[in-house]
């Protein structure tokens, strides 16, 4: 059946889908003043959490904040709407902090809403897109024209940024049951993929799955443990001081699998649609659901189970570590089979979800697509996962679209700069099997990219860009000083090893001084802290407790830090030296055939990209040094 | 992956082991002038500070290592200012007279003295880069590079013994497993504890820092990797490679029988002829064969002809020619070779001028005996037309004067040579073995600290990258993908 197309509003920019990678693509465009549509499948949906009730967490935490000192929405909206609040990690280096609350899921939605539905120069309606729209210039490239919705609208804009999150041909199971629709059964999207495959893209089919959520009221939290949040809590937003966002905290609750669940499991497993090979799709191995668990870990005799509410004004009960797509009587039985649960009701059952992305290996590090001028990618649509890895993706294409538009320098966030420069490089760099999520480990300048400074590393650009107020700004610049004029003074002065000094250290345990000692050099000493020090430091200025943190993790692990600095230092040789977009690798013969043939699909932006592309060696950069240095004298 | 950039200082001997035993120890870079300050003496001095040094000058001294003040060897030094070297860069160049293992010697004292070992072709690279070589060559430029890097990945893995190799995997996964059940434990701190992990760590730590020593003294004796001219002895069965092998060395190693096939194992034995070392090699007969330990031998001995630098092909003079050796011939093609007619003292059966022509039709005619030019660094050695087979008899030692003279002669005419790749190879290895080391050190002593345990990381990895290096294996995703195996993480 034909449906007669017809002419909408002309915009700038048109973002396909609401998730968390839209929302903040839709608001970086919309507050760098361009014309935005936000598309999205259901208005009541935006910045839904279909998944986990929380925001954060190891390495996903540092992600929310980076967001935040670039002018994401992301954190603000999380402190507004958590109900508990933990750093994890504390116990261990300052690197690996990581934040994570829990939210109330409806009123993080509400409360995105509210925030897009008043932001100016930005338009929310509720339609699925079906193609999208570009033609074909003189050097056989093409470029965004349009979005085309279902009922045949046409809406004219210059960039189009995809946040199809998993709604692209979704496909929910469990058990035997199949569902054709995308996640909570919400409509899904049938039409783009095939679009995108026309523009000449080619697609992923990916995986991932959720848990089931329970009834409050059946589960017997006495026989758990009770799971307490942070007192005082830290904000993720750079805006907000602790005492600003205080509140009463909701309580969380950990139980454990048992050998009975575990045996339920294994005598089902020929009804697990993951192994009876109805789900194609690629799952993540890092979230696996709990019939992988126990194949993969046969020997383990218990899994955690972490119970954790959907909402301050719902019963319903989040039941982590339990993903699964088992049918939904084999899972009631394994639910039951846990202790505390002996009674829950299902509210939803677990189930698995598949659908398309974008191989994402086909955009440029700032997510434009290499071959669509003004198409841009961001979110699960890139093939990672989570709402953290999906917003910060949607930062940095909005950012990027917007830059397009407005003829100014795009932004690429590197990764020694920030864990959002680690996520984007492996997504655009590395060939990926599996849902991407954000770790740690996958950041080697670890030790910089701290969640406690990511102000520090990335509010200059944010500010550059435009998203950043000035008078935000202003009082970056008062922190950062601040910073650097305690560190300069804490060096400077220099303790004689006076009987007083020398009282006052050995009254709290610590090393006389034989000769004169900068603070600094105290303060070095694993036993010290900054606020030990008072005594022997009278003259110090007041200082925030932002600042002192600052000032102590940089004394306290300068060594550590200078080498990683040095790291970086090379590292940034490599990035910045530029490949010609035309560069005919093809034509390099001393290059290995495989380095050849990946540099020409790649198309790296730089040296150092290309050293990270699989199958490329050391001597093929060399090699490709010396070809640069050709290229850069003959011009 | 490491990658080099260009503005620090790189040293290497920057010659083929010659037959005098001259090497020159080449030293490039911002730093060159005081790097060769910390090594050289003049006179009695206990340095000398070489910038004092009008530029393009000659000087006689001594070379003392800077670690422990000892005197390795007499040497003249040549100091050559930028921009008129060879890089473009301050140059100094040592000339040491002392043989292999000396040169070998003050390249380290050179590298203490705070050098960086030179990447393969990376002089080269340099003097591209700065504009030294002409624009035309930049294809050459970057031939060589990428050869002498195959070159280098393909002597790596041949100085590495099987066990050293298989030590240092062990080791790797040993570290490894430290580094994912950090890492993992730091992903997932809600499912997994660090309880008592200080301990094991610390103890594995030291285990693996304690094999990592070991490897390095063995490194250290010299008598891991040997160095020479590595030569392989080819033919079929029963032509008498191992009665010429014994002719060589003039004594009685290999088993000599009547019996086809004898030679089991692939013996290495080391020659000096007229002051160049032979690394001699004996195969077992190349044929294809359905014993199943012949075929082992057969296949190393394949694999042997494969890395040598100089070919010994030995045919029976009292045997007609047969198709195995057309099988042989095929399997050394492009090989520096030279022909031999063994039993000269049997009635001939094949003469000279077949066994040449033979060796013409199996190789492509003027390839025998040519070096193959991948690995030439300036790309422009001739052909060597000595190419006719030498009549011997391995029983009565005729024809081996004869066969001495053409190598000593092949050698100085600099078609064959000793490999330098080869000693840079095994220095880098030593370096990859005291970098993993010493990263190790530094996981101790931030357990000393007691820096909390994402510190550790940091250096376990780098003595894990550094232990790849020798392997040439590249690291890419074995943390994430060792997390995934062994631990069950997730939500």
């Amino acid at each position: 059946m034909n449906i007669p197309e017809y002419q909408c509003d002309s915009y700038d920019v048109a973002v396909i889908g609401a998730g968390h990678a839209g929302c903040e693509a839709a608001l970086a465009c919309a507050r760098l003043g361009l014309e935005t549509i936000v598309f999205m499948v259901s208005a009541d949906t935006i910045a839904l959490m279909p998944c986990n009730p929380n925001i954060g967490g190891t390495s996903k935490g540092h992600l929310v904040r980076e967001l935040d000192a670039l002018g994401g929405e992301m954190g603000k909206n999380i402190d507004r709407t958590y109900i508990q609040s933990k750093m994890l990690n504390r116990s261990k280096g300052p690197a690996v902090h990581s934040l994570r609350a829990q939210a109330d899921k409806q009123r993080y939605t509400a409360s995105m809403r509210r925030v897009m539905e008043n932001q100016e120069h930005l338009t929310l309606k509720q339609a699925e897109v079906t193609d999208l729209l570009w033609r074909e210039l003189a050097d056989g490239t093409k470029e965004v024209t349009g979005v085309k919705i279902a009922s045949g609208g046409i809406f004219p804009c210059r960039a189009a940024i995809l946040c199809s999150g998993v709604y692209l041909n979704a496909r929910c199971i469990y058990g035997e049951v199949s569902q054709y629709t995308g996640p909570n059964g919400l409509p899904r999207a049938t039409k783009l993929t095939d679009s995108l495959v026309a523009a000449g893209l080619s697609v992923l089919r990916f995986k991932t799955g959720t848990p089931a959520r329970i009834d409050g009221r059946t589960i017997d939290y006495d026989a758990m443990t009770v799971q307490k949040g942070d007192e005082p809590v830290v904000p993720f937003s750079f805006t907000n001081r602790a005492e600003d966002i205080a509140r009463e905290q909701v309580d969380c609750y950990l139980t454990y699998t048992n050998e009975t669940t575990h045996e339920i499991i294994r005598e089902n497993l020929d009804r697990s649609p993951l192994f009876s090979g109805d789900i194609k799709g690629t799952g993540p191995r890092y979230c696996p659901s709990i019939e992988d668990k126990v194949v993969r870990f046969p020997d383990k005799e218990r899994h955690q189970v972490f119970i954790e509410p959907e909402g301050e004004y719902t019963n319903e009960m989040y039941l982590s570590g339990l993903s699964s797509s088992l049918p939904e009587e084999v899972q009631i039985r394994m639910y039951r089979s846990i202790r505390g649960l002996e009674h829950a009701k299902i509210v939803r059952n677990a189930y698995a979800i598949e659908y398309d992305c974008l191989d994402a290996t086909q955009l440029k590090p700032t997510l434009e697509c290499k071959t669509i001028h003004g198409f841009f990618s961001a979110g699960q649509a890139n093939g990672s996962s989570g709402y953290e890895e999906a917003a910060a993706q949607g930062l940095v294409a909005g950012m990027n679209a917007a830059l397009l538009l407005l003829k100014r320098d795009p932004v690429v966030i590197d990764r020694s700069q920030g864990y959002i420069g680690v996520l984007i490089d492996d997504l655009v760099t590395k060939e990926s099997r599996e849902p991407y999520r954000m770790m740690t480990s996958r950041a080697e300048y670890r030790l910089l990219l701290r969640q406690d400074n990511a102000d520090l590393r990335l509010t200059e650009i944010g500010h550059r860009v435009g998203l950043i107020s000035d008078e935000r700004y202003d009082l970056f610049v008062k922190k950062r000083d601040a910073i650097a004029e305690e560190l300069t003074r804490l060096n400077g002065v220099i303790l004689g090893a006076s009987e007083s000094v020398c009282e006052y250290l050995r009254k709290i345990g610590s090393a006389e001084l034989r000769t004169g000692t900068s603070l600094a050099e105290l303060l070095r000493r694993p036993e010290m802290t900054y606020e030990m020090l008072a005594p022997l430091d009278p003259e110090r200025p007041t200082l925030d407790a932002a600042v002192i943190e600052q000032v102590e993790i940089e004394i306290k692990y300068e060594g550590y830090i200078e080498r990683q600095r040095q790291q970086v230092e090379h590292f940034k040789k490599l990035e910045s030296r530029r490949l010609p977009a035309d560069l005919d690798y093809t034509a390099i013969p001393s290059l290995r055939l495989e380095a050849r043939q990946k540099l020409q699909k790649f198309r790296p932006e730089n040296v150092g990209q290309a050293s990270r592309i699989s199958g490329v060696s050391p001597a093929d950069i060399s090699v490709l040094l010396v070809w640069l240095g050709n290229v850069s004298r003959e011009t | 992956m490491r990658i080099q950039t260009e503005n620090d200082t790189i040293a290497a001997i920057a010659t083929a082991l010659s037959p005098s035993g001259i090497g020159i120890v080449r030293i490039s870079g911002p730093e060159a002038v005081n790097v060769a300050s910390r090594v050289f003496c003049a006179g009695a001095a206990q340095r000398t500070d070489v910038s004092a040094y009008e530029s393009h000058t000659v000087h006689y001294g001594r070379i003392a290592d800077p670690e422990n003040g000892r005197i390795i060897d007499e040497v003249m030094l040549l100091v050559m200012r930028a921009p008129r070297t060879y890089t473009r860069e301050d140059t100094v160049e040592i000339d040491c007279h002392g043989g292999v293992l000396v040169t070998k010697r003050v390249l380290e004292a050179v590298l203490h003295a705070g050098a960086r070992l030179a990447e393969p072709g990376e002089f080269t690279k340099r003097a591209y880069l700065n504009g030294r070589i002409d624009l035309s060559q930049a294809e050459a430029v970057a031939g060589i590079i990428s050869a002498k890097n195959d070159l280098a990945l393909r002597n790596s893995v041949r100085q590495l013994g099987g066990r050293e190799r298989a030590e240092i995997t062990e080791i790797r996964g040993e570290l490894l497993r430290e580094i994912a059940q950090i890492e993992a434990t730091l992903d997932d701190p809600e499912h997994l504890s660090f309880d008592g992990f200080d301990t094991t760590m610390r103890k594995n730590t030291e285990s693996q820092s304690a094999r990592i020593c070991r490897l390095l003294a063995t490194a250290d004796d010299g008598r891991r990797i040997k160095e020479g001219i590595r030569t392989v002895i080819v033919g079929r069965p029963n032509a008498g490679k191992s009665s010429l092998l014994n002719a060589l060395l003039q004594e009685d190693r290999a088993i000599v029988t009547e019996i086809a096939g004898t030679t089991r194992d692939t013996l290495t034995e080391e020659v000096n002829l007229r002051g160049i070392t032979l690394l001699l090699v004996d195969t077992a007969g190349i044929r294809e064969s359905t014993d199943v330990v012949e075929a082992l031998g057969v296949a190393r001995a394949k694999e042997a002809a494969a890395s040598a630098d100089l070919i010994l092909y030995v045919a029976d003079s009292s045997a007609p020619i047969d198709p195995a050796d057309r099988l042989i011939l095929a399997s050394c093609k492009g090989k520096p070779m030279i022909p031999l007619l063994n039993k000269s003292d049997l009635p001939p059966a094949v003469s000279a001028a077949e066994i040449g022509a033979l060796v013409d039709e199996s190789m492509g005619e003027g390839q025998y005996a040519c070096e193959s030019k991948r690995g030439d660094v300036d790309g422009h050695r001739e052909a060597n037309t000595a190419t006719d087979p030498i009549m011997i008899s391995a029983k009565t030692g005729e024809g081996i004067e004869a066969l001495e003279e053409r190598i000593t002669e092949m050698f100085f005419a600099e078609r064959l040579r000793a490999d330098e790749e080869c000693l840079i190879t095994s220095e880098r290895h030593k370096q990859e073995l005291i970098a993993a080391r010493d990263s190790l050190a530094r996981v101790q002593e931030s357990i000393d600290a007691g820096m909390s345990e994402d510190f550790y990381t940091i250096d376990l990895t780098a003595a894990y990258e550094a232990l790849g290096r020798i392997l040439g294996e590249e690291p890419d995703e074995d943390v994430i993908n060792a997390i995934f195996a062994e631990f069950c993480l997730g939500k």
